[in-house]
């Protein structure tokens, strides 16, 4: 492998029985950063997820972890890899540090810096007064911290989120952002599957959109909307017979629109060249691009 | 938060890794100190049950079976059943909720353990417990009259050896059932009648000649023959037959319990 990647796939393919769930993806994870996969629920980011850590067995392709050859040296690369799974799976009778305990043992941390990983790990969750409540107690953005802390335990050189503030209140999953954000700021190679754009767009230096098993773009986000949908984008409301004449209006004009429920968004309608719509400007997004090069809308 | 802790690339990870088998019985044990209690309850009284109804009700029948005073005879046999209550059926719905409800092994295997460390640690795990719960029938008959005797010292052990054969059947019986109701089949049709003949409550050389030959081929018949001979004394190659029966027993079913969870556990 070229030293500087983190994950590796090529050509990678998942079938469950007639359904395809991963079709030929590729996808690079550079050392220290991280990548962010972007996709509706059944995109198949989980089975992508499941594949680098062994637990799915590609049909075709190569899949690569932090060097090592997946599925024959999958150990080696779990080893070194700290996964944090969408659905919570923390032992709920324990205390936190007790799963904490649990997993410095399972990541084979020495006897000598158990004490100090388990301390470290408590912190970064921010739950060292909460050490000895047990998980049921914990509110859902609690058990998430710990969740991610707990996947953290053995310094990883390595992250995997699934879907790491999936179902948690705006408020809670903005303090989930900042913790994701310091582990950024501190080095770690990320690779987080989301389907909330606002987070792959604020928290990944590079978003690989995935539909239906492969992936249709990638690259960083700003790079990504403006090569795909502008820099502007012009809300039009209006009853639907208005909204289907502003689509016309805008497709005669050549400019791409995008239905968003109760508005038509007319994209790429940048600087004078604009076309002169009664609307309300905003900034081109990833949904956009989503949108336009799937067709799907993504929640 | 790189590097560092994680251990040297180039170390080549083996099968049946010590480190890894210590990571789950650690889970395991820290687990037990929260519902040690319920657990221990429910494996020590059951038998005993067994043993006080069986021992006071039928015995206050039949005084002697066997050469033996009837309430020995239960008390060494429902050793076997002390074994099988706290190894098969804590393995069966343990392995199941642990993987359908609290989904506790996909956790265990993204860190460094492979499916056939944590099927091994699981029932060394269940097999350590049954041998201690095992022991508490004849604690219970040394109370009302058993004569202790050095060979019951190797009881631990016999239930050990069996317990983790049962544990790696039930751990086997989870990794192909598709949901709870698949466990009655199993009670009904395996575990009860393997209970009830099991020269536990009563001997079999009254059975007609073919389901003799078939009890041999029951791991409880072998445990409870063991721990007999353990308290009234020992009977040479007989005995050494059992122990390889549920040696064999054990191996087989720790082999095709790994291979169901596999099959279960990655796709």
């Amino acid at each position: 492998m070229s030293a500087e990647l983190a994950i590796r796939l090529r050509g990678v393919v998942k079938r469950y029985g007639p359904i395809t769930a991963v079709n030929g993806l590729d996808l690079d994870v550079p050392v220290g950063t991280c990548v962010g996969l972007l996709g509706p629920n059944g995109a198949g980011k989980s089975t992508t997820m499941r594949m680098l850590t062994g637990q799915s067995i590609a049909d075709e392709g190569e899949v690569e972890v932090l060097g090592f050859r997946l599925p024959e040296e999958s150990k080696q690369a779990r080893a070194q890899c700290g996964v944090a799974p969408q659905l919570d799976n923390l032992d709920v009778t324990l205390t936190v540090e007790q799963n904490l305990l649990v997993f410095a043992h399972l990541y084979r941390i020495d006897r000598a810096d158990r004490r100090a990983a388990i301390e470290r790990a408590l912190e970064m969750a921010k739950l060292v007064d909460r050490r000895d409540s047990r998980v049921d107690k914990l509110s859902g953005g609690m058990r998430r911290r710990l969740l991610i802390a707990r996947a953290l335990v053995h310094r990883p050189r390595l992250v995997l989120l699934d879907e790491p503030t999936v179902g948690l209140d705006p408020q809670v999953r903005q303090e989930l952002w900042a913790l994701i954000d310091a582990l950024r700021s501190e080095g770690a190679t990320i690779l987080m599957s989301t389907h909330y754009i606002e987070e792959a767009q604020r928290l990944a230096d590079t978003v690989l959109i995935m539909s239906h098993g492969s992936a249709v773009a990638t690259g960083p986000p700003t790079r990504l909307v403006t090569e795909h949908a502008g820099r502007d984008v012009v809300e039009v409301y209006g009853p639907p017979a208005r909204l289907a004449e502003v689509e016309a209006e805008a497709g005669a004009a050549g400019l791409r629109t995008r239905r968003t429920g109760t508005s038509v968004s007319i994209l790429g309608v940048d600087g004078a060249n604009g076309y002169p719509v009664e609307g309300e400007p905003r900034p081109a997004n990833l949904e956009d691009v989503f949108v336009l090069l799937t067709g799907e809308e993504i929640e | 938060m790189t590097t560092a802790a994680a251990p040297s690339p180039a170390r080549r990870l083996g099968r049946l890794e010590r480190s890894a088998l210590t990571g789950v019985l650690v889970r395991e044990i820290v687990n037990f100190s929260s519902y040690w209690r319920s657990s221990t309850f429910s494996s020590t009284v059951e038998p005993t049950i067994y043993l006080l109804a069986f021992g006071f009700g039928f015995g206050s029948l039949v005084s002697t079976i066997g050469g033996y005073d009837y309430v020995e005879f239960v008390g060494t046999g429902t050793v076997a059943t002390a074994v099988l209550f706290s190894s098969a059926f804590p393995a069966m719905f343990g392995t199941f909720v642990k993987y359908k409800f609290q989904r506790t092994y996909d956790a265990i295997l993204a860190a460094p353990v492979d499916t056939e460390e944590l099927v091994t640690a699981e029932a060394l795990w269940i097999a350590t417990r049954a041998s201690v719960y095992g022991c508490v029938p004849l604690l219970v008959a040394i109370v009302f009259g058993l004569d202790p005797a050095w060979g019951m010292l190797t009881v631990p052990l016999i239930a050990w050896i069996s317990g983790f054969g049962w544990a790696c059947f039930g751990i086997m019986v989870a990794g192909f059932a598709r949901s709870f109701e698949n466990f009655n089949y199993v009670v009904s049709a395996v575990l009860t009648p393997l209970f009830l003949v099991a020269g536990t409550f009563f001997p079999l050389d009254q059975l007609p000649e073919w389901a003799q030959v078939l009890a041999h081929l029951n791991p409880l018949y072998h445990c409870v023959q063991l721990v007999r001979h353990a308290a009234f004394g020992w009977e040479g190659w007989s005995d050494l037959a059992s122990v390889g029966a549920l040696v064999a027993f054990g191996l087989v079913m720790w082999r095709i319990a790994i291979h169901a969870m596999t099959r279960k556990l990655i796709d």
